[in-house]
């Protein structure tokens, strides 16, 4: 029900919206919650488990209970919390684990069945026969139990991602946040002050408290004024900080849309913020705890502070008789507010015998509520004192078990918080997260004058650490009343007395946990589930340590708390995700050709970030295959053309050059001739093969090294470490020009005819002999051409600066078209170096030597490199390694495949009979049949025996003989030619 | 986390490439025995407590950098660059 | 008769404007990149003045001459950007030509920070990052380099083979920033 002049809401401003299909009129201002009470609306929600009927319980993000979906279709949005949705035009709220109607839910019957479905229930009533349990008892345990639902379509919002940076970062805006952000504000420092709520102010939105003879609002508006002020403090509303990370980093959610109707495209709904601060006050409050009694989960019952935050704040009185019990002077705060806003107080029971009295209202003094009663909605409560029970006509109960500080953000780095006996409750160690201190209420100091005070002070210490000089802030007036505070957890009875709403735990289910020796509390948490649904148990964790404690006959600081871990409330994936989707999940490298490539219909494939053609289809080719034949043949007997820009270049320059290369090459570089290139194989420390490539000799102190196109930025890392760890005095410097050049093969019998066309001096075998290299011009631009083949083919590489990349392509594409030939693809390229027995990563995968790949020789004795040590280890040497050799199907037609293994042709194809597997195979259009590369077992004495391939997954046996890696031109005639 | 990379300042630590102990600093010669290079190449104690460790500054300046810290606090200690000679 | 024709790294993706920001690619002229030799920094930095007018960068910074922009670009390494290169540089220095190796724009306007707070993990406001401050740094998962021209304009510079996934990336950024309003 609304009040007239009550709360801080323009009554003049209404909002439609509905809630399941009906329609209401709430405030601008507004949550859903506090437009619903307003309305009388007081069920809400089914619980999770027993699809109890449930109401609002709180008044922030902590709510265990008012679960909503909001929108429909792609834009539905499930387990929001009421409490936290600001309400606008025509916002669409669902109930959620309900039937057909949130009134009548057939489901709830399942809470007649409760005393069979207590702590543990599913790990002793599942368990047999096995095979029920997937096909039987999951599904139907997830029907029943659960929350809202997702739309089960694409996720259609656009979700951001950003940093931040500040001296201090603030972490809630009540008095001690907004004390510690003026002080902080005014010393000139970087501030950042972060409110997960629409609105600053924290408690004192809530209260009625004053300050400065104020009321506290104003006092915070006038705070907010001067802040906004300040360029040096930046002030994030919605923004909720999720979690401490090391060195100062805090993951924080800010809501950017979910307020607002409209979404439009492009437009974020939220921002996943990481900000980096030297500093932090923890400012972040207290949670109210309810109390365990029986039926305490009826609607109509929340937690006192709730109900003065919906008269205060929202003008809302959550009931027209309300009753109010707990343990600490905020019941008589409570009552007192309730009168000024002229609702009737039915009774205020204090569990305390000494507490206060009062002429306006009756107290019950050393009493407590034992039960309630209402059909889906409180009517009457039981009031239990030494002169027996009584009930009290109620339609709302305020109730109060003290406050929890929030201490959550301080558990993130494994701290754990401190037992404080005076509160009751638990408050952050100090020092549990570097550079980050605690005020006001989460540090357990509860008046709002205490609040002011931590604030400032915390703030000046930070300042200081800071170097700033703390600004002279005069210490506000405010309210320092006692708390007060005697423990009071459960409300001994029968029945059914509720700890973790959302989860439908119980006092007995903790008690249950603790009699069958569930007695550490990680264990009674799992077992009973306590405090792992969304809201992770922040109203009910401390009281289910209560009474674990009880029954345990342990003090609660002996019996510790759970690990609070990240994030505090619930985050999407898709936040935490954000800036990682579509085309943002990945970079994509085009080469030069990219375009022309794609205009010729090619398919591309991924290697690494790059996008390569696989083959260039033609007309009439019904499959890969017989594009791949037709562009292998083109290399064989005309010329073919590809782009290798791909692969790493790194230029290498320097007086110490050479001797570099000698050291992280296997092979010898310093006695290349310039104008010469030379394949260089590079080693891991541990001897095993890392990468390989040519590397040619541009000058006397300058060579461009060649790696692999997957290799490439772990080549760069490693030099980079052998230069500035290991070889520190030697002159040289190198940098990546992989981006520099676009080089393109120029591969086949006709490919210098086809380059005589372009090259401003034409090619000559004296001149230009197979791996030289050097300077050339193309068409009057400079380039440079390198005399190498990956084909086994008289060929070359033209490199040209990039610009001129497609523009170079797609006249040697022409060329070669004319000349019989053309481009071709990676499918191509892997047939001709198969063909030749040329190695890739496929054989240089990580396990292989210099030895296994029948390089042994190319490990210098001259010179020590890297990982030549390991590599003479005695099991590298030993006979029966597996080494690289080439296989062909015995029967023409046979298939051979990668990852097959291979056995001896009579043995059983079992694990200890493997004698090796094959790394790579094509269909050779060159020889008319397949062809394979592998490792056998001391394979390279064993040509011309018969081996037998089998592949388990794909149930292929093909016998092959065992042959040279090199199937093609042995003698390398044509590649010279 | 944060590391300060002595060339570029404090940065996040997603523009650093973790490689391990900082013993790969250490190369044993040619002729050093098995067990050197055993130490070297696999052997790593996994203290509770101060380490020293390598990360690459891949995102930035490409420097590679000794990091000291606590693997039990993560608390970064001290940074140098192996460029550097130790004092 | 054959001839070759240039195309620019962000050829057909650029200029772009959404909202309060502005890219736009620049035509650089000659890049080259300069790693002093051992021991050589000092001279190196009078060759570079004396032939340019630009000396050598210190780490995180840029001096803009004229007609040349010396850019720090990273462990023992500069990029001398707008002339070639003077041959002298070459007894003190390994230079290397990257004039088609890298997308070079500018970002400008209003929101460029903000857009910048979405892509790259490091302080962009002009307090902690003035006008000649050149670091190198990622952009997503681009390693850019990324420096201040002047107090509205941010100098990118990614690789030349992603340029439109940098486009890509700040595009999307600029998107975010213009829908947020």
């Amino acid at each position: 029900m609304r009040i007239a002049n009550r709360g801080l809401l323009d009554h003049s401003k209404p909002v439609t919206f509905s809630f399941d299909g009906v329609n209401y009129t709430g405030l601008e201002g507004d949550t859903l919650a506090s437009a619903l009470l307003a309305n009388e609306v007081r069920l809400v929600g089914r619980s999770f488990k027993y699809h109890r009927p449930r109401g609002i319980l709180t008044a922030g993000s902590e709510e265990p209970n008012a679960l909503v979906t909001i929108g429909q279709g792609v834009r539905q949005d499930p387990n929001v919390r009421a409490t936290v949705q600001e309400l606008y035009e025509g916002l669409q709220a669902r109930s959620q684990n309900r039937g057909l109607s949130l009134q009548f839910d057939p489901m709830a019957i399942t809470d007649l069945a409760a005393p069979f479905l207590g702590a543990g229930f599913y790990y002793k009533t599942f368990m047999w026969p096995r095979a029920f349990w997937e096909k039987l008892y999951e599904p139907i345990i997830r029907r029943a139990a659960g929350l809202g639902a997702l739309s089960g379509e694409d996720n259609a919002d656009v979700y951001d991602k950003a940093y931040a940076f500040c001296d201090l970062l603030v972490i809630g805006s009540g008095p001690a946040g907004l004390m510690a952000a003026l002080v902080a504000g005014r010393a000139g420092a970087d501030v950042i002050l972060a409110e997960e709520d629409s609105r600053m102010g924290g408690r004192l939105l809530a209260e009625t408290h004053e300050i400065d003879g104020k009321p506290g609002h104003v006092w915070v508006d006038e705070v907010l004024a001067e802040l906004r002020s300040m360029d040096n403090v930046r002030l994030m509303k919605r923004t909720t900080i999720t979690g401490a990370y090391d060195g100062g980093t805090f993951g924080a959610l800010e809501r950017v849309r979910h307020h607002l109707g409209s979404r439009p495209a492009g437009a974020p709904i939220e921002t996943f913020w990481r900000i980096a601060s030297k500093r932090a006050v923890l400012a972040a409050g207290a949670l109210e705890r309810p109390v365990a009694f029986r039926n305490n989960d009826r609607p109509g019952i929340m937690t006192a502070g709730a109900v003065r935050a919906y008269l205060n704040r929202w003008g809302v009185a959550p009931g027209q008789r309300v009753a109010i019990f707990g343990n600490t002077n905020d019941i008589h705060r409570t009552a007192r507010d309730l009168l000024e806003a002229g609702v009737h107080v039915a009774g205020v029971i204090d569990s305390r015998h000494d507490g206060p009295t009062s002429d306006n209202y009756p107290v019950y003094r050393g009493a407590q509520v034992s039960n309630s009663a209402g059909r889906k909605a409180l009517e009457s409560i039981t009031i239990r004192s030494a002169s027996g029970e009584q009930n009290l006509q109620a339609d709302c109960l305020a109730m109060t078990g003290g406050w929890n500080p929030t201490v959550h953000l301080t558990c993130h780095m494994n701290g754990r918080p401190t037992w404080k006996r005076e509160i009751e409750s638990f408050v952050p160690t100090p020092g549990a997260i570097p550079g980050l201190e605690a005020a006001g209420a989460c540090n357990g100091a509860f008046s709002t004058a205490a609040c002011l005070r931590e604030g400032a002070e915390v703030a000046a210490r930070a300042l200081a650490d800071l170097g700033h000089t703390a600004p002279d802030v005069a210490q506000p007036q405010a309210e320092d009343d006692a708390y007060e505070i005697a423990p009071l957890w459960a409300v001994p009875g029968k029945g059914r007395a509720w700890l973790d709403f959302q989860n439908d735990v119980t006092v007995k289910d903790v008690q249950q946990a603790a009699v069958e020796n569930f007695r550490s509390v990680e264990h009674m948490k799992r077992y009973t589930t306590q405090g792992m649904a969304t809201d992770q148990g922040k109203n009910s964790n401390v009281a289910a340590l209560a009474i674990l404690a009880d029954a345990t006959g342990r003090g609660i600081p002996e019996t510790g708390t759970t690990t609070f871990r990240p994030p505090y409330s619930p985050v999407a994936i898709a936040a935490f995700g954000a800036g990682g989707t579509g085309k943002s999940f990945a970079a994509e490298r085009f080469t030069t050709s990219h375009k022309a490539t794609v205009e010729r219909g090619a398919p591309l494939i991924e290697a690494g970030l790059w996008y390569r053609p696989s083959y260039f289809p033609k007309a009439g080719e019904p499959t890969w295959l017989e594009s791949c034949n037709r562009e292998v043949g083109y290399v064989r007997s005309a010329v073919g053309v590809a782009d290798v820009s791909t692969l790493g270049k790194i230029d290498v320059q320097g007086k110490d050059a050479g001797q570099f290369l000698d050291f992280v090459y296997t092979n010898m570089f310093s006695t290349l001739k310039v104008g010469r290139t030379r394949y260089g194989l590079m080693l891991r420390e541990d001897g095993f093969v890392m990468d390989d490539g040519t590397t040619a000799r541009l000058g006397e102190n300058h060579y461009v090294m060649t790696t692999t196109t997957a290799g490439a930025g772990d080549v760069m890392k490693h030099l980079d470490f052998v230069n500035q760890a290991l070889c520190r005095d030697l002159d040289v410097q190198f940098t990546s020009v992989t981006e520099q050049w676009a080089q393109f093969a120029v591969a086949g019998p006709k490919s210098r005819a086809l380059l005589d066309t372009l090259l401003d001096q034409p090619l000559s075998d004296e001149d230009w002999p197979f791996m030289a290299c050097g300077p050339v011009k193309v068409l009057g631009i400079d380039a440079r051409l390198f005399r190498i083949s990956f084909s086994g083919e008289h060929a070359y590489e033209v490199a040209v600066p990039a610009r001129y990349g497609d523009s170079l392509f797609r006249l040697l594409a022409k060329k070669a078209e004319e000349m019989g030939g053309g481009v071709y693809g990676m499918e191509a390229l892997n047939v001709l170096r198969i063909e030749k027995g040329f190695i890739t990563h496929s054989e240089i995968h990580g396990r292989t030597t210099a030895y296994d790949i029948g390089m042994g020789r190319m490990v210098s004795t001259k010179k020590d490199c890297i990982g030549k040590t390991m590599t003479q280890r005695p099991g590298l040497e030993e006979p029966g390694r597996e080494v690289l050799v080439g296989l062909k199907p015995v029967e023409k037609d046979g298939q051979v495949l990668a990852g097959a293994h291979l056995y001896k042709k009579g043995d059983e194809p079992i694990r200890t009979n493997d004698q090796g597997y094959l790394t790579s195979v094509c269909h050779s259009p060159t020889m008319g049949h397949m062809l394979a590369l592998g490792f056998l077992a001391d394979g390279r004495e064993r040509h011309g025996e018969i081996v037998k391939m089998v592949d388990g997954l794909r149930g292929v046996e093909t016998l092959c003989e065992v042959v040279d890696p090199v199937f093609f031109d042995q003698q390398g005639e044509r590649v010279r030619g | 986390m944060r590391i300060t990379c002595p060339i570029c300042g404090e940065r996040d630590r997603r523009e650093f490439y973790y490689k391990g102990h900082a013993v790969s600093l250490d190369r044993p010669a040619p002729d050093a025995g098995e067990e050197a290079w055993d130490n070297y190449v696999y052997l790593r104690e996994n203290p509770a407590g101060v380490t020293r460790d390598l990360w690459y500054h891949e995102g930035g300046c490409g420097a590679w950098i000794e990091v000291t810290r606590n693997t039990v606090t993560h608390e970064v200690i001290s940074t140098r660059l192996v460029s550097e000679e130790t004092a | 008769m054959d001839k070759l024709s240039a195309l620019s790294p962000c050829a057909g993706l650029l200029p772009l404007t959404v909202g309060a920001t502005k890219v736009v690619e620049v035509e650089p002229g000659q890049m080259t990149s300069v790693a002093p030799y051992n021991g050589q920094q000092d001279k190196l930095s009078k060759a570079m003045k004396a032939a340019h007018g630009v000396a050598y960068p210190q780490a995180n910074g840029l001096i803009q001459g004229s007609d040349a922009q010396a850019i720090w670009f990273g462990h023992a390494q500069a990029m001398l950007i707008g002339p070639a290169a003077d041959a002298g540089l070459s007894e003190h220095a390994a230079l290397t030509d990257q004039s088609d190796a890298w997308a070079v724009v500018n970002l400008s306007g209003e929101t460029a920070e903000d857009v910048l707070a979405r892509l790259v993990p490091v302080d962009v406001r002009l307090a902690h990052f003035p006008v000649g401050m050149a670091v190198r740094t990622q952009l997503q998962h681009l390693s850019v380099s990324l420096a201040r021209v002047d107090e509205g304009t941010f100098q990118i510079m990614a690789f030349r083979s992603m340029a439109h996934t940098l486009v890509h990336d700040l595009k999307t950024a600029m998107e975010a920033v213009a829908a947020r309003g």
